[in-house]
């Protein structure tokens, strides 16, 4: 019976002592936003993403473009040369 | 002109190709540092989305009034193009602003005129695509449309205070700037050229398709 508390109460302050610990290292909860003038560097967009976003977009949109126009006029031609063929 | 095409395209590709080390050798821009760059890309886009504009509500024009079929295949030839540069654009400046304005997109004149043209290239496109009979002269009205819209997305920024740079930045561009930018609009409108060109033969193709499927119904 004895063995049995003392393994409760060893049971109950694992369980305690971790969660005020954590407690204690919690920062205190956020209870207004302020806004900051001077975004910290970290925080900032890197430039060089949004060009290289900017220049790959119209690099492959300018080549699919490029594609499909071959694509169809290869297709409407090889039509014409079919029909022309069947007319004579 | 056939053999022009792959010349123009060979020759905007080499260009194309050659531009990044151009435009990396341009100086930085002093408010924006090295995001201001996009502007070698996007400035040439935006022209060029104007410029198809232009070219769909002229050729609508000798459509409606010269009653001229061909001038319908530059005109839908001239949409299509208008509809590709003006994504170009509309993609470009919202990642530029993004970084220089801290924001995607501001509902600024200059901004939602440009939006507006290219919702007019989606609907006239549609309209052709899937519009049957008659839409043919309905288009060319919208192209009318667009095009007047032209002048009004043009001087927008000069106008009215808008964030967006001013037309008055490219005349004053130093020569270290202004090399890689008429470098890219040289680029840009060659590739320009050869694709209204293909588009265009691409249309009168089918064209001709629809006719010779005609005669064959006929005989």
């Amino acid at each position: 019976m004895r063995f049995y508390r003392a393994f409760l109460m060893l049971l109950a302050l694992s369980a305690v002592v971790p969660c005020a610990m954590a407690s204690a290292m919690q920062p205190p909860s956020q209870s207004e936003f302020l806004p900051v003038e001077d975004i910290p560097p970290g925080e900032q967009i890197p430039a060089f993403t949004m060009v290289g976003a900017a220049y790959g977009f119209v690099w492959v949109a300018l080549l699919g473009y490029v594609w499909s126009i071959a694509s169809r006029l290869q297709e409407v031609e090889s039509e014409i040369t079919a029909l022309e063929s069947r007319g004579k | 002109m056939k053999k022009l095409n792959p010349l123009l395209i060979g020759l905007s590709a080499i260009m194309l190709g050659v531009s990044p080390w151009i435009i990396n050798a341009a100086p930085y821009e002093s408010t924006m540092g090295l995001v201001q760059k996009i502007f070698y890309f996007h400035f040439p886009s935006a022209i060029l989305f104007l410029v198809a504009a232009l070219i769909c509500g002229v050729a609508s024009a000798i459509f409606l009034f010269g009653k001229k079929a061909s001038a319908d295949g530059w005109a839908i030839a001239a949409a299509e193009l208008g509809l590709v540069f003006g994504t170009l654009t509309l993609v470009t400046g919202p990642l530029w602003a993004r970084k220089a304005w801290g924001v995607w997109w501001v509902w600024d004149p200059r901004l939602t005129s440009s939006l507006l043209l290219w919702m007019i290239f989606c609907a006239y496109l549609l309209l052709r695509k899937y519009g049957g009979p008659g839409s043919d002269k309905l288009g060319a009205g919208m192209a009318l449309f667009g095009m007047a819209n032209v002048p009004f997305i043009y001087v927008s920024v000069n106008v009215w205070r808008t964030l967006h740079p001013q037309t008055s930045v490219v005349p004053t561009l130093p020569t270290d700037m202004g090399i890689p930018l008429w470098f890219c609009f040289a680029a840009f409108t060659m590739l320009f050229m050869a694709l209204l060109n293909l588009r265009a033969r691409l249309e009168h193709q089918r064209a001709r398709v629809e006719a010779l499927y005609l005669a064959e119904d006929e005989a």
